[in-house]
């Protein structure tokens, strides 16, 4: 059976009208023939979605009980019984009550696609596991309902519901988005200006890296072998990252970083620790060691060990030899002495390394920790 | 220049120079007199949530002594692949609840070593994780999900097995708050 086709409506936060353009696009597809079901809808007291809703088939929603209280979901066995050509499913994100089929409703949708059903749905952009920490670091707010990126990889089209923060504000202001009583509190903490241009870079940036990801797909290549070496050059001018560790527990949340950059780009990752010439591996920096080449083991990732007394040089030297296109660095730890007349880390590697070769400085969540080996 | 000027710069630099290795050394020996014994909490966790009693047990416990968390991820990896093969699904699972985790604890001041271990079977994760790295305790959430995490029986080895202090957290039936990739839920 041929995979439902799935259409993705992203905003950068509730109130942009995802719901809204998701019903219009359904309207649409049904006024040129095709058979659309709802599959459940959040008109979250917006009386202009409510009303938008009329004229297209509802499946009802189910009630479920949880402890004392009755929730609504949506009807997964009655929708794939329904079977409509088309089924529109707001809120991806959504974690379902406890004991029906799916604790995840992006689970749902992927049931009703494998039954060659099409589905258009809604996510906002903080609800994308990859992005939940950066958005709760730029908005202070950590949403709790995630998609893996995957989910979002999968879809065949991706909508970004665009609007400005002024925009978005003044709907806000109108009640359009929450009930009166709540708009004061919503303007003073999430829906500030900049929140919302911070989250709009972030849904962008997102909808951009979905595009890039997709053109370069390529497709099977046929014909003779010369064609298909000549299809597969494309491949081999991605991107390639580089993360440079240190054999210390806080590298554990650069590899996290570097990885998940990974596997976005769709590329390969390599860690690379720059040893001093004179640094034995042993004690607790084997153990680390150890540690590092294990996590990379498990993430497919290369783990590199280069002997050379200038971390610049010997970075540069690998990020010639393998082609590196992407180098990720933790943060420095506070200069002391003379070694604060030096240039910058990221300064000396950008010099150092060929043009082109990206740096990007991955924080430490707690304290610095010391590293053995002294300054740098 | 008069001569004595010369002297003075002199003195000057040799003043500098002797400051800033006297600094190196004291540096460098306070680095030489840190304890070499490692003393560490293993939490070891399965799936994509875990009890908040636990996360907060273990960074209790740590905090009071001084330790180092070691959260671990034991992931299963089915018999027709190879043990040390890459698992990308599992780390993609792994990765947020680590992270997750590793905010508590950065909250509460206390230093995080994160491990995903893999094995044929949760149990074969965690002895392999006990083989390699040395424990002082080991906090196990129990859950009341049957089929999920470890067992009774994984709990009766580990007891055997483990050379640590062993705290087995009863789940609690009005306990719904976990730490998940999502952060903390209620």
């Amino acid at each position: 059976m041929r995979r439902g086709h799935l259409k993705v409506f992203i905003g950068m936060a509730a109130g942009v009208g995802k719901t809204y353009r998701m019903l219009q696009e359904g309207h649409a597809e049904q006024e040129l023939g095709r058979d659309v079901a709802v599959g459940y809808m959040e008109p979250h007291k917006r009386p202009e979605t409510s009303a938008l809703a009329e004229g297209l088939e509802t499946v009802p929603r189910r009630r479920v009980a949880y402890r004392d209280t009755d929730l609504e979901e949506m009807d997964l066995p009655a929708l794939l019984r329904r079977a409509p050509e088309l089924a529109l499913i707001d809120e991806l994100a959504h974690t379902n009550a406890a004991g029906i089929e799916h604790a995840k409703r992006y689970e749902d949708v992927r049931e009703v696609l494998g039954a060659g059903i099409d589905v258009f749905s809604t996510v906002n952009v903080q609800h994308l596991e990859s992005l939940n920490d950066q958005v709760a670091e730029l908005t202070g707010t950590r949403v709790r309902e995630t998609i893996p990126d995957a989910v979002l990889g999968e879809a065949d089209e991706v909508v970004l519901i665009d609007l400005t923060p002024e925009a978005l504000i003044a709907r806000l202001r109108a009640g359009k988005i929450y009930p009166g009583e709540n708009i004061d509190a919503a303007l003073s903490n999430f829906f500030t200006v900049e929140n919302l241009l911070a989250l709009r870079e972030v849904a962008l940036r997102q909808v951009a890296r979905e595009v890039e990801a997709k053109r370069l797909i390529v497709e099977e290549p046929l014909g003779t072998r010369e064609e298909r070496v000549a299809a597969e050059a494309p491949r081999a001018v991605g991107e390639r990252l580089l993360a440079l560790v240190r054999p210390l527990p806080s590298s554990q949340r650069l590899v996290r970083r570097a990885w998940r950059s990974a596997q976005r780009l769709g590329t390969d990752l390599d860690l690379l620790w720059v040893k001093p010439p004179n640094q034995p591996i042993e004690g607790e920096v084997a153990r680390q060691v150890t540690a590092l080449r294990h996590l990379s083991s498990v993430l497919g990732a290369n783990f590199l060990i280069e002997e050379s007394d200038d971390l610049v040089r010997g970075a540069a030297d690998v990020v010639r030899e393998r082609g590196s296109t992407y180098i990720m660095i933790g943060e420095s730890e506070p200069r002391r002495g003379f070694a604060r007349l030096r240039e910058p880390l990221p300064q000396r590697l950008m010099e150092a390394t060929p043009p082109g070769v990206d740096v990007r400085i991955v924080a430490h969540r707690g304290r610095p920790q010391k590293d053995e080996r002294g300054e740098r | 220049m008069s001569v004595e000027r010369l002297l003075i710069g002199v003195a000057l630099v040799l003043g500098l120079g002797a400051g800033y290795l006297l600094a190196r050394s004291r540096r460098r020996g306070s680095r030489a007199g840190r304890p070499e014994a490692v003393h560490q909490i293993l939490l070891p966790f399965t799936g994509t949530a875990i009890s908040r009693r636990a996360v907060d047990a273990a960074l209790r416990l740590a905090k009071a002594e001084g330790a180092t968390l070691m959260p671990a991820y034991l992931a299963s990896v089915p018999k027709r692949l190879p043990l040390d093969c890459a698992i990308p699904a599992e780390a993609a699972k792994a990765m947020p609840m680590l992270e997750a985790i590793e905010q508590r604890a950065t909250a509460q001041e206390v230093p995080v070593d994160s491990r995903i271990e893999r094995g044929r079977s949760y149990r074969h994760a965690l002895a392999r994780l006990l083989e390699r790295e040395s424990f002082d305790r080991v906090v196990v959430p129990a859950t009341a999900e049957a089929g999920a995490g470890l067992s009774g029986d994984d709990f009766v080895w580990v007891l055997e097995r483990a050379p640590a202090e062993v705290l087995i957290l009863r789940p609690d039936p009005e306990d719904t708050r976990f730490v998940s990739a999502n952060g903390a839920q209620t």
